[in-house]
């Protein structure tokens, strides 16, 4: 396997403060990996340094072979990563139906009918909002079309940000599922952020812990679940 | 730019303009709705690009009136050079200059984007406002340095008008060229809330004007779409400056400052970052300001118009159209 996205060294900076410490995270083509810490550990800052912002001030991020560290954040989306960012950032006063026209503007609508399509059928609930405003949808929904809105740009690469937060476990249940999926049936790479570190270390191949802005574990899904620090600071009680 | 010649006539905005008979001794009211919907669909237009470029970028965009001027100028100075080199059939020549005088502005729009306001983006809020009034400072005294302080007059290209509604005493005079200011402007706005709520470009915009990190995540420009609306804003003034310049028949550098603030206050009067608003905003104004100086004085129809909006805003701090900040997190 090779690898599709690899951090070397990677340090971020808001102001003065660091919130990346030297990050070294490799993620290979067809892989689930997650990264589970706890609240601000850095986790969502290393999903944004990714796209450029904040820029990564040491280190190479490099993508399919290319180094993208000083690339423009729009330039890295049309690279086929696509995001489903923390809050989900939703646009609030479009339509359903002209969000996911946003994620599939950079496949230059391709694959529109036949994407949207097959969002509707993952998504049944996406269909009866259709016309709804974006800002009216609850947060499941909302979470639900941040995912298709960004599957709409048809990714080689997705990248989850806490795709459970604020979802009752039923729906969490099922976007991960979802994610489980994509990635068997179509072969798609996941990057996945989470707190909810039992689902997520379940579902992906491999992990990373972070703790204060740096890697202090990585392994196996399964292996990093047996782990007795992981075990101790990650999942009892937090389950 | 081509130095032209003066004139010393000195009209006003709202005020009928020169080269129109007297309304009839009948009645004030017909002329004075026409007028008013005349006048109105310039202010529209200007609105247009002051609440386009607030809804993206969330600033007063404060030269966007000398933007108007540029237009006007521009304009003129295509028609003499169209004359000079004999193409004188005025549908065409009137096509002609449309085409260019926006293409020129919309690259005044784009400049003074990219010069005065790209380079403060992320600043503190108020350094763009004051680039944007350094800016309008500046296109003023470019255009007086360039062509002097005096009037530019146009002589009448567009003459005529019809009578509509021909029995006695419930008739209307509209002239030739107030029939064409209405028509393009209906032609203009349905265009652009066409490309606003249908193209890419417009969703596009819609996006950086909601969520800017979100539209660059999504690979939106943001630095081109903001420039394409700067131009979008500057290609429309300078359709109001072509419209100004046929309807009034003389332009000076100063005009952009009046028409600015009016049309700055249409904007805000139907609910600033609105496309509708800043449509229905301008024909207020334009009502309200002739409606005023027919049936009570002209000097105070500023006081009119303004007060008006003070009231307004009273009621619906937002505008008339203008969206209440609710939004569900």
């Amino acid at each position: 396997m090779t690898a599709l996205l690899s951090l070397e060294g990677v340090t971020a900076y808001y102001g003065s403060i660091a919130a990346l410490k030297g990050v070294d995270v490799e993620v290979s083509e067809g892989e689930i990996v997650t990264l589970i810490g706890a609240n601000g550990a850095g986790k969502s800052t290393l999903m944004m340094t990714i796209f450029g912002s904040p820029q990564a001030r040491d280190g190479r991020i490099v993508y399919d072979g290319r180094d993208i560290t000083r690339t423009p954040m729009h330039e890295i989306a049309r690279l086929k990563i696509a995001q489903s960012p923390e809050g989900r950032r939703i646009f609030p006063r479009m339509s359903v139906l002209e969000n996911l026209k946003m994620g599939a503007a950079v496949t230059q609508f391709a694959h529109y009918d036949e994407d949207l399509e097959r969002m509707f059928a993952i998504f049944p609930r996406l269909k009866e909002r259709a016309a709804q405003r974006g800002g009216t949808l609850s947060g499941g929904e909302q979470q639900m079309l941040a995912i298709a809105r960004a599957l709409m740009s048809r990714p080689r690469l997705l990248m989850l940000d806490e795709p459970s937060l604020g979802l009752a476990p039923l729906v969490a249940k099922q976007i991960f599922s979802v994610v489980k999926e994509l990635n068997e049936k179509d072969g798609l790479t996941v990057f996945l952020v989470e707190q909810n570190a039992y689902h997520a270390l379940k579902l992906a191949h491999r992990g990373y812990v972070m703790v204060n802005g740096k890697i202090t574990m990585s392994g196996g899904g399964r292996e990093l679940l047996e782990k007795p620090e992981v075990r101790a600071a990650y999942l009892e009680g937090g389950r | 730019m081509l130095r032209l010649p003066n004139e010393r006539a000195r009209p006003s905005f709202g005020r009928p303009p020169p080269t129109q008979e007297t309304p009839p001794a009948d009645g004030v009211f017909r002329p004075a709705l026409v007028n008013g919907v005349t006048l109105g669909s310039i202010y529209g237009l200007i609105a247009i690009g002051y609440t386009m470029v607030y809804g993206i970028v969330g600033m007063i965009n404060f030269a966007h009136g000398d933007v108007f001027m540029i237009g006007a100028f521009l304009s003129l100075i295509v028609f003499l050079a169209l004359t000079s080199i004999g193409i004188t059939f005025v549908p065409l020549a009137l096509l002609l200059v449309l085409f260019v005088a926006m293409a020129l502005t919309a690259l005044y729009g784009w400049t003074v984007e990219r010069v005065a306001y790209r380079p403060l983006r992320g600043s503190f809020r108020l350094a763009p406002l004051i680039s944007a009034i350094g800016m309008s400072i500046f296109l003023q005294n470019y255009a007086q340095v360039t062509q002097g302080a005096r009037f530019k007059p146009l002589p009448p290209v567009v003459t005529g008008g019809h009578k509509f509604g021909a029995v006695d005493g419930f008739g209307v005079n509209i002239s030739n060229v107030q029939i064409i200011i209405v028509l393009l402007t209906v032609a203009l706005m349905v265009a652009f809330t066409l490309i606003v709520s249908r193209t890419n470009l417009g969703r596009a915009q819609r996006a950086c004007e909601q969520d800017r990190k979100m539209a660059a995540l999504l690979g939106v420009d943001v630095d081109r779409t903001i420039s394409l609306t700067f131009v979008m804003g500057a290609a429309l003034a300078s359709v109001a400056g072509l419209m100004y310049l046929l309807y009034y028949g003389v332009v000076d550098f100063y005009i952009g400052f009046v028409a600015g603030v009016k049309a700055f206050t249409a904007a805000v009067l139907g609910g600033i970052g609105s496309l509708p608003g800043a449509m229905i905003g301008g024909l207020l104004i334009g009502l309200i300001e002739t409606f005023w100086s027919a049936y009570f004085s002209v000097e105070y129809k500023d006081v009119a118009a303004f007060s008006i909006l003070i009231i307004v805003l009273i009621f619906l701090p937002s505008g008339l159209l203008g969206r209440p900040e609710v939004e569900k997190v």
